[in-house]
């Protein structure tokens, strides 16, 4: 065990320091779930795809800086401290990326990933439908096989960053005669193909971040299926797996909040308002929290360096992170008082409104990635064994 | 960067592990319960010739001249078997501060025989209302209450008042004593430097030891969750259940490397360390204190039985709690550090410099 880091790492941390430092926009962008605020947060990709830091893990020819998974947690590390934008390709360079890297052809990754990497193709996720939620083998948009096309019909929903993303990526059932988790191939839809209609839905905070997509015999060459025809469980899995994992969720995500959390107990004491001890203890729970996730992940990236995988473990952390940013985001509502209900614009704001905002994307952690009811059975059935029946 | 512990380290615990599951069995940690020391010089000895009693003790004085990130693993194992033996105060707490303390005689005198299994240390410290272990100590360390001295006394120096206690494993004692220049054995900024890092070393070993309490405590209710069947149907089956089992694993999951983290501060001797062994702490007592209660209800009326082993490890979990700093206890002084900034404390690579 050696917790330091090495000075090659440290140059690595210094570079990326200073890179973002001098590159990252001075005034936060709009919200990528906003038309205008997609385009700034398209151009920001653009920006760090242009200085080699996109997508700092994956090979140089797909795009990335070949660097290893140390070394893009401290880059997440200086990305988060810099106060740099959420990134607004998440659902491709975090999941699907990955995702192509272990199923994809050859030539599936030279077509998909550069662009991935450069968000000059955003992703949306299409898994869940209207009768398909926490079950998702209950999947019954299907794709029936035309010569070298897919003809899908079907409904997808809830599909984050759809209402502008170029892409969909999605299970669709292959084999009509099948059932459950078998029968399913992983498909990549393009948005813009003939009988494809995308609804926006406004999420809890007004905002279009995700879509019903529509798909009414929209035709898909075939050249779109990654991985085995019928076998798209599989695939899906390995990306359920990254969602919940590593790559979404970096631990410094959780540090930056906790460093504020922090600063914001420290400006209300300075402020004269008497801070009641359970709410000195969350924000000292909270700070514990974000290091404990942090000192798990490197345990979790040491393991897969020396060739060990991220299995039914990913739903602990699933569990941990999505309840630590809630309970986080809770803290400071209850720090701020009476400004907790104030939204940016308000005049007395001064700011506050951000909290307001992370807490209720915090609202759909325990949600999304697969409930925190669906992960508690994994943990129950897979790592302790529990009987399933 | 490497998280991991060695190939050594873990052949190390599973040896230790084998030992403890075979020798220190539930039903001969009750039977030392009902004996008068409450201890076994048997099995003591046979840590010793395994090592562990000396692991910290340098290797010139019979020791096997290893740290305190060797030490956490075998200390887990230490509370999943339930083992009350002095380990904390003789070899994971005296070893390394009569180590560091420089005395040649001192060290002469007392590191061979912690490596030899022939001396028991007790230590008293002001975040324990009591003295654990000292009725069989050879030596009970303590620090003067107004000054930088640390004070070596043999039993007849000190008066113990035995203290019974919940957990019928723990043997406290409220102690008297009165300084003389005798009993001194180290004084000045050195002893009060050291004397800082006994409080981290007490801390940390019952946090690891508390890791393996909370995994036994998930075992035993996977168990009994697994076999118990009521409406046709194991209740393990049942997600109540399984919530209730799950949440305690995650507790544990991330209970664990702030451990593991807090050992390898110890052993570097990081500036943060105070801070680190007091996440670890706070977060090991509250994964055990969470398990005790959960595997408690799992077994439902079985488990609130004497009879049944639940409380076993129950109790361990309640003694462990209050050892070395409650787990509110460890929050204020994190509190301390991180939010009124009165101690060092790292953000872990998040908050890292750059030359």
């Amino acid at each position: 065990m050696d917790l330091r880091f090495t000075m090659e790492q440290q140059k690595f941390r210094e570079e990326a320091r200073l890179w973002l430092e001098a590159h990252v926009p001075k005034e936060n962008l709009p919200s990528f779930d906003t038309a205008e605020g997609f385009q700034a947060h398209c151009e920001w990709e653009r920006v760090l795809n242009d200085g080699g830091w996109a997508m700092v893990p994956w090979p140089v020819e797909y795009g990335g800086r070949g660097a290893n998974l140390i070394e893009w947690l401290i880059f997440e590390e200086e990305y988060y401290r810099a106060g740099a934008p959420g990134r607004v390709n998440q659902n491709g360079i975090f999941l699907l990326g990955p995702t192509i890297m272990e199923y994809g052809t050859d030539a599936q990754k030279v077509r998909f990933l550069p662009k991935m990497a450069s968000s000059e193709e955003v992703w949306a996720q299409g898994w869940s439908e209207p009768n398909a939620g926490s079950d998702m083998a209950a999947i019954q948009a299907t794709a029936v096989r035309e010569g070298d096309q897919f003809r899908i019909n079907g409904q997808k929903t809830w599909a984050s960053r759809g209402a502008y993303a170029d892409w969909l990526f999605g299970l669709f059932r292959t084999d009509p005669d099948s059932e459950r988790h078998k029968g399913l191939t992983f498909v990549l839809v393009p948005l813009d193909a003939p009988g494809v209609k995308v609804r926006p839905i406004e999420q809890l905070d007004g905002e279009a971040g995700f879509a019903e997509v529509f798909l009414d015999d929209a035709l898909v060459s075939v050249d779109n299926q990654l991985g085995e025809f019928n076998r798209g469980w599989d695939v899906a899995m390995a990306t359920a797996g990254f969602e919940r994992g590593l790559m979404l969720r970096s631990p410094a995500r959780f540090q930056n909040t906790a460093r504020k959390l922090v600063e914001l107990y420290r400006e209300t004491v300075a402020s004269g308002v008497a801070i009641r001890p359970a709410l000195r203890e969350a924000v000292t729970q909270a700070w514990t929290g974000a290091e404990a996730y942090a000192l798990n992940t490197y345990q979790t990236v040491t393991r897969l360096l020396e060739g060990g995988k991220i299995g039914a473990e990913a739903s602990l952390g699933k569990i941990f992170w999505s309840e630590l940013d809630l309970k986080m985001h809770e803290t400071a509502l209850e720090l701020l008082g009476a400004r907790a209900e104030l939204l940016p614009n308000a005049p007395s704001a001064q700011g506050v409104g951000t909290w307001l905002d992370g807490y209720l994307f915090s609202l759909s952690g325990p949600i999304y990635a697969g409930t925190n009811e669906i992960q508690r059975n994994v943990i129950a059935e897979r790592i302790l064994r529990l009987p399933r029946k | 960067m490497r998280f991991a512990f060695t190939e050594d380290q873990q052949l190390l615990q599973q040896t230790v592990h084998e030992f403890l599951q075979a020798e220190c069995t539930a039903e001969r940690v009750r039977g030392f319960w009902a004996t008068e020391t409450g201890r076994s010089p048997e099995l003591w000895s046979q840590l010793a010739e395994m090592g562990v009693t000396g692991l910290l003790v340098p290797e010139e004085f019979g020791g096997l001249g290893m740290n305190d990130i060797d030490m956490v693993l075998l200390m887990e194992e230490v509370g999943r078997a339930g083992l009350a033996e002095p380990l904390i105060s003789t070899a994971a707490i005296a070893a390394p501060l009569i180590r560091d303390l420089d005395n040649a005689e001192l060290s002469r005198a007392w590191l061979p025989r912690i490596a030899a299994g022939e001396a028991i240390i007790a230590v008293a410290h002001t975040c324990n209302a009591f003295v654990s272990d000292a009725h069989i100590a050879d030596l009970i360390l303590v620090r003067h209450p107004q000054g930088d001295e640390i004070h070596g006394l043999v039993r007849d120096q000190c008066a113990l008042t035995a203290e019974p206690a919940n957990d019928p494993a723990r043997r406290i004692f409220s102690m008297d004593w009165t300084p003389k220049p005798l009993t001194r054995i180290a004084e000045s900024g050195r002893a009060r430097r050291l004397w800082a890092d006994v409080l981290s070393r007490g801390a940390l070993a019952t946090a690891a030891q508390q890791l393996g309490v909370t995994a036994k405590l998930i075992d035993l209710a996977v168990a009994y969750a697994t076999e118990r069947k009521q409406f046709g149907s194991p209740i393990g089956s049942f997600q109540a259940v399984k919530h209730h089992l799950a949440n305690v694993r995650v507790q544990l999951e991330y209970a664990q490397p702030l451990v593991y983290r807090a050992a390898h501060s110890v052993a570097t001797r990081a500036p943060a360390r105070a801070t680190d062994v007091s996440m670890a702490k706070s977060a090991a007592s509250e994964a055990a204190a969470a398990a005790a209660k959960v595997s408690l209800q799992v077994h439902g009326a079985i488990g609130y039985t004497w009879e049944q082993d639940v409380h076993v490890w129950m109790r361990r979990a309640w003694s462990l709690g209050l050892a070395w700093g409650s787990a509110a206890w460890h929050r204020e002084r994190i509190a301390n550090a991180v939010l009124d900034q009165n101690a060092p404390a790292e953000s872990f690579g998040y908050g890292a410099s750059i030359a």
